[in-house]
């Protein structure tokens, strides 16, 4: 009996190993940038053709950062919860969220960007995400367009939506990798940005 | 090249059937030329930084296509980082500088060779810790067994059987003679 004990515990630890491993999702690669500052940057805002965003204004602040695109199939899933979020909470927590408009033009397989002079590329950024904004609510305290993604890399942006959640200092603080549920919302980022407010 | 075939090229049969083969080889020779020329367009111009590009990014991985290097993935994202580390290596970056460039963006899993550090021991050392196991555990199991079966040999052969045998043994020896 005693010789098929030890056969017996190994599958156990391998089942154990297996239902730790295989229930990992290999996409969620823990960011470096989590406790690190916020990587600076200065991008033309959306509804301002004269005004940039830049993190340093938002210093003092608690607030998140939330990459999107229209083309983006799971920003659709989110979206709706981000509009409920402002919609409800807007006037109670003091969250702003700061959308990242991530290569509106040239991340959409179906528009030859090789074609497009970057002004009209710009303009047709704004035309397209401000028509969506327009359709769809806008969630967004204001809306900074990142036109060739120049800045997704500074955040290692590797897919859309993420979101980050940016400390008073301006440091990252937490990175939500896909869409938000209401579940990371009000579990992980809504505890933490009280924390955070503290 | 069938005979057959020839009569779809009706313009090429003046040439004469002898010289159509080389004739068609050196367009087709030219045709990829041509075809290679116009792909090869919008890469960097320089060679010396294409290669370097090239073996830096076989040691990253694409992390939309997370089996496949930057180097050969065809995700837009993989296409950005290698426009990206083109730009670094005109600024005269080392290739460690462009390394940290990387995973101080994306992290060490963008490394295909994982770097040495107390998180990555066990990695590291784990599969010769599991070699050096299997290896006690082999010559404890091989010394116990030649232990047991001497033991056993000894313990079942009474007097009465080693006699039988003896004689068996001598009756063979005298058989062979």
């Amino acid at each position: 009996m005693k010789r098929f004990l030890i056969p017996l515990a190994l599958f156990f630890v391998l089942i154990g190993f297996l239902a730790v491993g295989l229930n990992l999702d290999p996409r969620e690669v823990p960011s470096p940038l989590v406790g690190k500052s916020a990587p600076l940057f200065q991008l033309p805002q959306l509804d301002d053709g004269g005004k940039t965003f830049s993190p340093r204004d938002m210093l003092g602040k608690v607030w998140l950062l939330n990459v999107w695109a229209t083309w983006c199939v799971s920003c659709r899933a989110e979206h709706p919860l981000l509009v409920a979020f402002t919609r409800q909470h807007g006037d109670l927590v003091n969250l702003p969220i700061v959308g990242l408009s991530y290569k509106e033009v040239r991340g959409d397989g179906e528009i030859d960007v090789s074609k497009i002079s970057p002004v009209d590329e710009l303009q047709l950024t704004r035309k397209r995400a401000a028509a969506w904004l327009a359709e769809h609510g806008n969630p967004y305290a204001l809306s900074a367009l990142d036109v060739d993604g120049r800045v997704g890399i500074d955040y290692g942006v590797y897919g859309v939506p993420e979101t980050y959640v940016i400390d008073k200092a301006g440091i990252i603080r937490y990175k939500q990798i896909g869409p938000l549920t209401p579940d990371v919302l009000n579990k992980k980022i809504l505890p933490l940005v009280k924390e955070l407010e503290k | 090249m069938s005979q057959r075939n020839l009569g779809a090229f009706g313009a090429f049969e003046k040439i004469g059937v002898a010289r159509l083969p080389i004739l068609l080889l050196l367009s087709c020779i030219l045709l990829t030329g041509l075809a290679q020329a116009r792909e090869a367009a919008p890469l960097a111009e320089d060679v010396v930084v294409e290669k370097r590009m090239v073996a830096i990014s076989e040691e990253l991985r694409c992390l939309v296509c997370q089996n496949e290097s930057l180097a050969g993935s065809h995700a837009e994202l993989a296409q950005d980082l290698r426009r990206e580390i083109r730009t670094l290596i005109k600024q005269d970056k080392t290739d460690a500088e462009i390394m940290d460039f990387m995973v101080s963006r994306y992290g060490d899993f963008v490394r295909y060779r994982p770097p040495m550090k107390a998180s990555t021991y066990l990695l590291w050392f784990g599969p010769f810790l599991l070699l050096i196991g299997a290896l006690i555990v082999l010559v404890a199991y091989l010394r116990r067994r030649s232990g047991s079966t001497e033991v056993a040999a000894e313990a079942t052969l009474s007097a009465e059987e080693r006699r039988q045998a003896e004689a068996l043994l001598k009756q063979g020896d005298s058989d062979n003679k």
